[in-house]
């Protein structure tokens, strides 16, 4: 089989500063914005963009992932043609390993890629938030005779010793390529969107195959460099998000529910497509109030809730009060809790007369780098009892009984992390 | 499952009036979020049938849009599949359907094809979660030609809309009189029949020969004392949107949680999904009692409403005791009370629509007119 471009989207990372949140699942499988999960942006952009053969990497706990792309029905990836294929490591003859870099693991996959006998590669993350038409890089690739494109878009000069940079002329030709430089000289940040001619690709993984943890950004676009190949950037200057840290995590969530959101979901002519466990409209109570909220399908109010964002199939009972909070699907919140400033994660089931969130904020003892931002977090499947409260910067996972709280309480900084939480 | 189906949604349902201007009966949304045939096929599917037939012919295209892929069911794998038959001009034949029996009789071939024994037909129009192995069992046991599903009703306002049965001690249907001016008994026939495939052919072939097209009037009811014609009772939730007022008061069912409940319990109803963002509240909303679609925003206030997807909802708007259809947008200040809102309407700022209590006012044809 033919195909003049395929995607191969790289979903195997874990996203550790997310604490609970990537407990079981990695990245690209976190919620986002309700009703979806991080991976759909990307695969949706895939499909809005005419490609429909899609090779995705995992590694690091891909039950949720494999089960949330299954075949590609949500994405109509489910084609005879091309397709999606969820690409695990695997064992070979002789050889075992575990992907041990971004490039790595695209290597270990060239017979996937010779199979489609592709004429350009799209390389993409599963981190990130963003509507992208590939089609118009692909493009630009073209007219510009490139052997590779770097998506980049421009970042605030102080942040960029975080990136990749791309130091560009006024043609776009990329002159330069700084990894995380101290002294950036140029404010284009690689967005780890690649596209790469075939040959180029193949060639530069073979010649590159035994360094360590061979990566992209760090070595196979600087050996591109040094050989000479015509590298371009293409500039993005829309939304873009990597959802990394809680803090920014919830801070996009809660982006969405303005008025007219950066990221606009609502908008028909780019859809952003998922596997939905819930269709059914969302009903409210006769006691419910409601304001500034993205409520999921199939979700019951009747409570009150206030600068949210909710899942699918959420019930929230009569009394409780949820403000600017996460919370995802099939999570039920009980009656009369109080719930401030939290993310709680998929099938958790909050007590009642709970008050979370409360109090001074404290250092975690479980990560200051990860739980610094004053939020409660709980991971997928967690439990509460009645009548507990719970302060800021904490972390919750697993099915907590009243023995785990001293005096029903956790206090700011505090933590519960039981083994097996999960499910 | 041993049976096909047939979904007959041609009829024009003129007791929707102005609502089935844009669409047959059977594509009536229901819930806030699916169509009147959901029904029919999610039970068909979910009782294992795999060859269903949706015989049409009113107003098809928003049905047709509906049913555009078969997988929302469960259908259209290699065994089995959905098809959608209109009228179509043949040699022999340039007729519309000119009733159920003669839909039928135009398709013949289909029925001639299959080799399942029976054959469950379906009215669009009904909305109800039945598990058809169940009354097949019952049709089987009872050595049934013909099986209809009954259901008694207290309202004898409520059993003219519908056939009524009357049965002996054994459940054989002795009488069976259609919309009658007073109903005999208080059991209505739920228009959902099990009969024996081929059968059924002859019947249709020889009401065709009569120049008789209805499959109840000119079948069942002569057919009832020649034939072994049984009533299946089902005693669970079960209404048919044939009026405006039967429409409204199905829509506003969905606000109870056990109506919402029995239908989204395992095997659940099952609809297109559109992939539309999830609905979103704005600053000034304010929502009591109601269901709110997918992809809804709301600014302004709602209570005892069903709200489809895709609505807009300006600030200070208020919605009460309404139905506002897909895709409808209502500007700021507008006031409905009482009424069916026509999908992809325009409501226009402080715009005031009051309909009477238990006789809901459509409101429609508002988008194209000058502002």
């Amino acid at each position: 089989m033919k195909k003049e471009v395929i995607a191969m989207l790289l979903a195997g990372g874990q996203g550790s500063r997310l604490g609970v949140l990537t407990q079981d699942m990695a990245k690209p499988a976190v919620p986002y914005g309700g009703k979806y999960r991080i991976i759909d942006f990307p695969l949706s952009n895939c499909v809005n963009s005419g490609i429909d053969t899609v090779g995705v990497l995992t590694q690091y706990q891909p039950l949720e992932l494999n089960s949330h792309i299954g075949i590609g029905v949500p994405w109509d990836l489910d084609s005879n043609d091309g397709g999606v294929a969820v690409l695990p490591p695997y064992e070979k003859s002789g050889d075992a390993a575990w992907y041990s870099g971004t490039a790595n693991a695209i290597y270990q996959n060239l017979s996937y890629m010779e199979s489609y006998h592709p004429e350009y590669v799209l390389i993409l993350s599963g981190d990130h938030v963003y509507k992208m038409d590939y089609a118009r890089m692909l493009d630009s690739h073209k007219k510009r005779n490139a052997d590779i494109t770097i998506a980049a878009m421009p970042v605030p000069i102080e942040e960029a010793s975080r990136f990749g940079i791309c130091v560009a002329n006024e043609q776009d030709r990329i002159t330069d390529f700084e990894e995380k430089p101290e002294k950036p000289h140029s404010n284009l940040a690689s967005m780890g969107i690649y596209i790469f001619n075939w040959d180029v690709l193949k060639s530069s993984l073979i010649k590159k195959k035994d360094q360590k943890n061979c990566d992209f950004g760090k070595h196979i676009i600087p050996y591109c460099f040094e050989n000479g190949l015509d590298m371009f950037v293409y500039k993005f200057e829309d939304y873009w998000k990597d959802v990394g840290t809680l803090s920014s995590y919830w801070e996009a969530n809660m982006e969405l529910i303005d008025i007219v959101p950066e990221f606009n979901i609502y908008d028909s002519s780019w859809k952003t497509y998922t596997k939905t466990s819930g269709f059914e409209p969302v009903f409210y109570c006769k006691e419910s109030k409601v304001e500034t909220c993205i409520v999921g399908e199939g979700s019951e109010i009747c409570g009150e809730i206030k600068n949210s964002v909710l899942g699918t199939n959420v019930i929230i009972e009569k009394g409780a009060v949820v403000e600017d909070s996460i919370i995802m699907s099939n999570t039920v919140v009980g009656g009369n809790t109080k719930i401030h400033k939290a993310i709680i994660a998929e099938n958790c089931v909050v007590g009642s007369n709970c008050n979370i969130g409360v109090g001074e904020e404290a250092e975690s003892k479980l990560n200051p780098n990860i739980y610094n931002s004053g939020l409660t977090t709980m991971g997928q499947g967690s439990v509460i009892p009645d009548g507990v409260t719970i302060g800021k910067n904490t972390a919750i996972l697993g099915k907590t009984t009243i023995q785990d709280y001293i005096k029903k309480e956790l206090p700011s900084g505090g933590f519960i992390v039981k083994a097996g939480g999960h499910k | 499952m041993r049976a096909i189906g047939l979904i007959l949604a041609g009829g024009n349902s003129i007791g929707l009036k102005d609502l089935v201007k844009k669409r047959a009966g059977a594509a009536m949304p229901i819930g806030g979020t699916c169509r009147a045939i959901d029904f029919g096929l999610s039970n068909m599917s979910n009782s294992g049938i795999r060859t269903v037939a949706v015989l049409t012919q009113y107003n098809t295209r928003s049905l047709n849009e509906h049913l555009n892929s078969a997988k929302w069911w469960n259908f259209g794998r290699k065994h089995g599949g959905l098809y959608t038959f209109t009228p179509t001009l043949t040699r022999d034949n340039n007729w519309w359907f000119r009733g159920t029996a003669d839909a039928i009789y135009q398709n013949m071939l289909f029925l001639r094809r299959r080799t399942e024994p029976y054959v469950v037909i379906y009215h669009g129009d009904c909305i109800c979660k039945i598990d058809l192995n169940k009354m097949l069992e019952y049709h089987e046991e009872k050595g049934a030609d013909i099986t209809i599903a009954v259901k008694h009703l207290d309202s004898e306002n409520e059993l003219k809309r519908f056939g009524v049965v009357e049965t002996d001690e054994n459940n054989r249907v002795i009488e069976f009189s259609e919309k009658p001016m007073k109903a005999k008994t208080d059991t209505a026939s739920m228009g959902i029949y099990i009969i024996n495939r081929t059968l059924l052919m002859q019947l249709v072939e020889d009401a065709n020969q009569r120049e008789r097209y209805d499959l109840v009037k000119d079948i069942f009811i002569p057919y009832k004392d020649v034939k072994n014609i049984y009533a299946y009772e089902f005693d669970g939730y079960w209404r048919n949107i044939n009026t405006v007022e039967s429409y409204y008061d199905t829509n506003m069912d969905f606000l109870r949680r056990d109506v919402r409940r029995l239908f989204t319990a395992e095997p659940t109803i099952k609809t297109k999904i559109e992939d539309l963002p999830s609905a979103k509240f704005n600053e000034g909303s304010d929502v009591k009692n109601s269901l709110i679609g997918s992809g809804c925003i709301v600014n302004g206030e709602v209570s005892d409403s069903v709200v489809f997807k895709e609505v807009f909802i300006g600030k200070g708007a208020v919605i009460k005791n309404s139905i506002i259809l897909n895709g409808t947008y209502i500007d700021e200040g507008a006031y409905i009370e009482n009424c069916i809102v026509e999908s992809r309407e325009r409501v226009a700022k402080n715009e005031e629509f009051i309909g009477k209590e238990g006789e809901p006012m459509v409101v429609s044809g508002l988008r194209g007119r000058l502002e």
